[in-house]
């Protein structure tokens, strides 16, 4: 009888077993084009789009000058913009009308009017003008601009004065720590890997849970000598492999194709990020208990963790600048907390003397999760 | 006794899907579940795989109580959902080896119990089982809730949506698992398969009208059957529901049967009154009754 064979060799098949199972899960994910695309396609395409694209800093902006004064002072400044990367003069433009001409065509972003004799009035009432017209239907890149272009007048400006002595003077000398070119590429690379752990983690497998409750085979593995926590681990164990070699080819492509810091201790960037997809895990299990189709499952997981991820866990919006509702919400989302760890890690080289507060609230969390998902697990159909 | 039920009732919601359903499977017997669709099958199907609660009642499978100690039913049963319910994305012989592996067995272990089945498949064993035909996946998912040698096994309705030929294959295949000492509980809507049981239970909506052996249920029908044709069949029906004498009408394969109210009955009376409707081809002959008609019989009443 098979089942007295179990009983005398109880731990080697429950191994066995597991194994199985495992192997099983693995075929299923290699053999479904549309998670291999998520699990190995997503990542990469999502860090360089992030990367590349999605971007507050800006490079080769086109703008558009109308040059009233025409003399040896206008020309300087504008040699001296088109000799930055930021700008690019793609137009010269010689009437008013023009101007809103040109930013309906969408051609230009900015367009630099000097007024009419502009060195004369410089040198005679010591001031000039001139006009910085922005598009703002992008607000920051009209932002940026602006500040891109007083920057440069600057300069321009205290390379005139530099033979006269002010009165009174206050600089701020600011200096910018841990991220000193304002790249921001260094808040998503974070970002982007923790979306991608609750993607892969809590998403796929609470696909992939219901998947089983969808087909009906959950109704055969119910009625089996599996234990449901075995089911639950089987169906969990391979995505934490998978997600912890997602981290990694974050953290690769990071380093390497965008020069990414990595100034602190490799092993607890592993250690934290291991603790993070188990509770992005636990959370899958949680959704896979409350939802019967793989549609809702998925629904679940976009609205209820991918967008509060996005919009709340300050990768995008600072939470200091949200309302105070959202502000105590983004406290519940462990992506919060593991954003300040990461950001922690990799760009300040902090340890865990100074993580130890954020470290143990998502323990807590985790611990919270797979008590709650063990709770609601069903070991019938009702 | 194999499955022991005591007045099991389920509600499901206000509808009673079960009525005080009692019945007794002895060990080795092939018990049939006989009834349409939404009779109330599946639940009793689930109830005693311990996947549900009932409301009321109690329940035994292979002496373990289906509440109490489901752990130990779980390990001794063999189940097959009325859905096809394996991996579509594994293979035959994948899908075969996993359910042998979580049931701490091996596909070795227990060839011989399926092998006259496996052999059957077997030349496909590298296609997935998404690819199969309905009858090669029945087969399939039969092998799979067998390779663990169960002492009690549930089919719920493994012949829905399978050609006749393979359904007739399968039930060979059961007489053979029933000789190699399985107690089995089948269920299924068609009643040719009804007579190939040893006993079987006849429910609708969720309430038993019978048990039986087919032989018995079909000796103690008492009334005469009449096989009727014409050329247009769907006229014949209409005429048969509205000849005055009619005590029940259904269409039953190519013909259909016909039961007078009269003791009396003449078949000329019959065909005279099908003729005078403009039906052609007539053809009343007497014929034996099925389970099917004992079961339309106990419906009526």
């Amino acid at each position: 009888m098979p089942y007295m064979v179990q009983k005398t060799n109880r731990k080697e098949f429950k191994m066995k077993k597991f194994k199985g199972f495992i192997k099983k899960e693995f075929y299923h994910i290699f053999r479904d084009k549309r998670s291999l695309f998520i699990l190995f396609g997503m990542p990469i395409a999502q860090i360089l789009l992030f990367g590349y694209a999605v971007t507050n800093e800006i490079n080769n902006v086109n703008i558009a000058i109308f040059d009233k004064a025409n003399d040896a002072q206008s020309e300087k400044i504008i040699q001296n913009i088109s000799a930055s990367n930021y700008f690019n003069i793609e137009q010269i433009i010689y009437n008013e009308a023009d101007i809103e001409k040109s930013f309906k065509k969408g051609k230009v972003k900015a367009v630099l009017v000097f007024e009419p004799k502009l060195a004369k009035k410089l040198t005679k009432d010591n001031k000039a003008n001139i006009q910085v017209i922005t598009d703002a239907t992008e607000p920051n890149t009209a932002t940026t601009i602006i500040n891109y272009v007083s920057v440069i007048l600057q300069k321009i400006q205290m390379n005139l004065n530099k033979d006269i002595k002010m009165p009174y003077q206050i600089k701020a000398q600011t200096r910018m720590l841990y991220n000193p070119e304002l790249k921001s590429v260094f808040m998503f690379v974070p970002g982007v890997m923790t979306i991608i752990l609750m993607l892969v983690s809590a998403m796929m497998t609470s696909i992939s849970i219901t998947r089983e409750k969808e087909i009906g085979t959950m109704e055969i593995l119910l009625v089996s000598p599996l234990k449901p926590f075995q089911v639950i681990l089987g169906k969990v164990f391979p995505y934490i492999f998978l997600s912890i070699f997602n981290a990694l080819v974050i953290v690769v492509i990071g380093y390497f194709v965008f020069r990414m810091p990595l100034e602190g201790s490799y092993f607890l960037l592993g250690l934290e990020s291991v603790l993070f997809i188990v509770s992005a895990l636990s959370l899958g299990v949680l959704i896979s208990t409350i939802s019967n189709t793989q549609q809702t499952a998925m629904m679940i997981s976009l609205m209820g963790l991918l967008l509060p991820v996005i919009l709340l866990s300050g990768f995008i919006f600072p939470i200091e600048s949200m309302p105070r509702p959202l502000q105590i919400f983004s406290n519940i989302i462990p992506a919060t907390w593991y954003i300040i760890i990461l950001k922690g890690i990799m760009l300040k080289g902090v340890g865990i003397a100074y993580l130890w507060k954020e470290t143990l609230v998502l323990i807590g969390m985790t611990i919270f999760f797979i008590a709650l998902s063990i709770r609601n697990y069903k070991i019938r159909l009702e | 006794m194999s499955i022991k039920t005591t007045n099991i009732s389920k509600l499901f919601g206000k509808t009673e899907a079960l009525k005080n359903i009692s019945f007794n499977v002895k060990e080795n017997e092939l018990f049939g579940i006989i009834g349409p669709d939404g009779a109330g099958k599946t639940t009793l199907f689930r109830i005693l795989t311990t996947l549900l609660f009932a409301d009321k009642g109690t329940a035994s499978v292979a002496n373990f109580d289906v509440v109490k100690e489901y752990i130990d039913i779980r390990n001794h049963v063999g189940y097959m959902p009325g859905k096809f319910s394996l991996y579509q994305d594994l293979t035959i012989e994948e899908n075969l080896e996993f359910f042998a592996t979580i049931f701490g067995t091996t596909v070795k272990e227990n060839y011989d119990l399926i092998k006259d089945i496996y052999v059957q498949i077997e030349p496909f064993k590298k296609r997935r089982a998404g690819a199969l035909s309905g009858g090669m996946k029945q087969k399939l998912a039969l092998c799979c809730a067998l390779i663990h040698k169960p002492k009690v096994l549930f089919l719920d309705e493994p012949t829905t949506g399978v050609d006749a030929v393979s359904r007739q294959e399968f039930w060979q295949m059961l007489k053979k698992l029933q000789k190699k000492g399985i107690t089995i509980l089948v269920s299924t809507p068609y009643m040719d398969e009804a007579e190939l049981c040893d006993r079987i239970a006849l429910i609708d909506k969720g309430e038993i009208l019978n048990i039986d052996t087919p032989q018995n249920i079909i000796n103690k029908f008492d009334k005469q059957i009449y096989n009727v044709s014409a050329k247009k069949t769907y006229k014949l029906l209409t005429d048969l529901k509205d000849y005055q004498h009619n005590y029940s009408v259904f269409p039953f394969g190519e013909f259909i049967h016909y039961i007078d109210k009269r003791k009396d009955f003449n078949k000329s009376d019959l065909y005279n009154y099908l003729e005078k409707k403009g039906n052609e081809n007539i053809i009343i002959t007497k014929t034996k009754a099925s389970v099917e008609d004992a079961f339309m019989d106990l419906m009526k009443t």
